[in-house]
């Protein structure tokens, strides 16, 4: 019986393989551009396992345990502040930048251009443009986070909007309504459900984000960080970074606990 | 077999059927669909009103005139343009071509405020509610006022002077939902969304109310229920009112006028009174 399966694998095209090929290039060129050394993953479990014998156990001196907890509670202001000052601002900027809503499409292309701008820009980059603006602290680091907030937030808030139901809109809209009313009526409740998980995914992200500001003096845990290893204080360094890890896990459990108390019983 | 020959082979049925064919039209523009129009003010006039997206022609050559007080229904198959034509009337859409004329004003050259000072004198009800999900039954009615008196006072039921929430407990009142005032809008069944949307409509005393296939998400029953309250209220206050429908029962009973969409053109203008059902099925072949 003649065999009318098609073959397992098809013949790619001349254009097809000529892509594939071209992929497989710039990977193999961007692993020669970071220094991907076999060798060197070979020998650092070692070096790694040395590193691990020295800051093990971390330092649990009651001293170090209250200076670091402060500093925590510090990072959490900067995140906390930041985050919900960036929330806000955002509201009134995604407006702005929310096609089909109260601008015009020339203005919303402009104020998504910025936005695209601030995300592409780190925050620990911004970070360093507030020091040299506000001076060392932590208020600069509360700065550099309300932006990175409203480059995040700012961009989401304005897709939600977009993609609300309509119906409500054109109903106020039909009954001779203002934009700014229909807006304020219609669409940003419809949005709120996708406001609050958006702005707790922006709380997490400024709590991971605020732990490492302190590297460039915007204040935060993450200059005891550096401190601990410039030191070669090992234990001190992994007392920090067990407390980040378990601060930012908890952020994110209690931010997903409020998504589903908030959103869920909303819905 | 096109609806008009249809509709023309059932003369037996219809005593004063007034098929629109553009000659006839032409001949006697202010005739078409008679009635009261000759008598009363005209609330609503579309004249020649064509509509297109893109490439597609929705419909072209709608004339008709509306009298204060008529209760029309807009009928015909799904993609005729029925709603198209209701947003059109509204100025929610802008027409391709002809004019729309409002309660005297033009809405195709009305913009800005003239043109939301003419919808304050209109009522929507839709087809899906409409309602803002998360908010108040209370704060939806009081939305109703946005177009009369914009602004923060009329964005929740807390902030609304007394004389709006009062009038807008009256008409939920009317609706018989007053004692689901603070209940959140999306806690409520179909037939009771529709009601508070009816409320909303109602609550400003508009002029003018549209509503787009008001009971087609409800069970019969439902359904029912909120055509009887709609007219019941609207008839009280003199209401000139556009209703699409593709229940036939409901066009006849509830419309004084009907009003034909099929192939692109208006096919009927005729009293309900002088159409039986199987006059109006034709323009769904």
């Amino acid at each position: 019986m003649t065999d009318l399966s098609p073959a397992r694998l098809e013949r790619p095209s001349a254009v097809s393989f000529l892509g594939y090929t071209l992929g497989l290039v710039i990977v193999f060129w961007c692993l020669a551009g970071a220094g991907f050394s076999i060798d060197k993953v070979m020998s650092s479990p070692p070096r790694f396992a040395d590193f691990a014998s020295r800051a093990f156990p971390p330092n649990m001196d009651p001293q170090v345990l209250a200076r670091l907890g402060w500093k925590m509670v510090e990072t959490l202001q900067i995140a906390v502040a930041g985050a919900v000052i960036g929330v806000i601002l955002s509201v009134p900027i995604a407006l702005v930048a929310a096609r089909g809503l109260i601008a015009g499409p020339a203005v919303n292309q402009i104020v998504r251009t910025l936005l695209g701008f601030i995300r592409a820009v780190p925050e620990i980059a911004w970070a360093l443009v507030f020091v040299v603006a506000v001076g060392l602290g932590p208020f600069a680091g509360m700065l550099a986070i309300v932006v990175d907030t409203i480059g995040f937030c700012g961009r989401f808030f304005a897709d939600d909007m977009e993609g609300t139901d309509k119906g409500p809109a054109e109903s106020l809209t039909a009954t001779g309504a203002r934009k700014i009313d229909v807006v304020a009526c219609a669409t940003i409740p419809a949005a709120m459900p996708a406001f609050i998980s958006t702005g707790l995914f922006a709380l997490e992200k400024a709590v991971r984000s605020s732990t490492i500001l302190g590297l460039v003096g915007a204040g935060g845990i993450g200059i005891e960080l550096k401190v601990g290893f410039d030191l070669f204080d090992y234990p001190t360094a992994m007392t920090v970074i067990l407390m980040i890890a378990v601060v930012v896990i908890a952020i994110e459990q209690l931010s997903g606990w409020a998504r589903i108390r908030i959103i869920g019983d909303q819905q | 077999m096109p609806t008009r020959a249809i509709l023309s082979s059932t003369t037996s049925s219809v005593t004063d059927l007034d098929l629109i064919d553009p000659a006839a039209r032409q001949a006697r523009p202010v005739a078409t669909g008679a009635h009261s129009a000759l008598v009363s003010p005209v609330d609503i006039e579309a004249r020649e009103v064509a509509k297109t997206f893109g490439d597609t022609a929705i419909f072209d050559g709608v004339s008709f005139r509306l009298a204060r007080g008529e209760a029309v229904a807009l009928v015909g198959a799904n993609g005729a343009g029925k709603s198209t034509l209701l947003r059109c009337l509204m100025g929610l859409i802008p027409v391709s071509a002809g004019s729309v004329h409002l309660l005297g004003e033009e809405t195709s050259a009305a913009q800005g405020t003239a043109l939301r000072s003419l919808r304050a004198q209109v009522g929507l009800v839709s087809q899906k509610h409409n309602l803002v999900p998360r908010l108040s039954v209370l704060s939806n009615v009081v939305h109703g006022f946005l177009g009369k008196s914009p602004g923060l006072r009329h964005w929740s039921h807390m902030l609304a002077p007394d004389a709006s929430r009062s009038a807008a407990m009256h008409a939920l009142e009317k609706v018989g939902l007053a004692d689901f005032a603070t209940r959140r809008a999306d806690r409520l069944s179909g037939g009771q969304s529709q009601r508070v949307a009816i409320a909303r409509a109602i609550v400003s005393r508009p002029k003018v109310l549209f509503a787009d296939e008001p009971c087609a998400s409800l069970d019969p029953s439902a359904g029912e229920d909120v055509m009887e309250l709609f007219f019941r209220l609207v008839k009280d206050e003199g209401v000139t009112v556009v209703f699409t429908s593709h229940n036939i029962e409901h066009a006849l009973r509830f419309g004084d006028r009907i009003l034909g969409l099929s192939n692109g053109k208006l096919q009927l203008d005729a009293t309900a009174a002088s159409l039986s059902p199987s006059d109006l099925r034709g323009l769904y072949d």
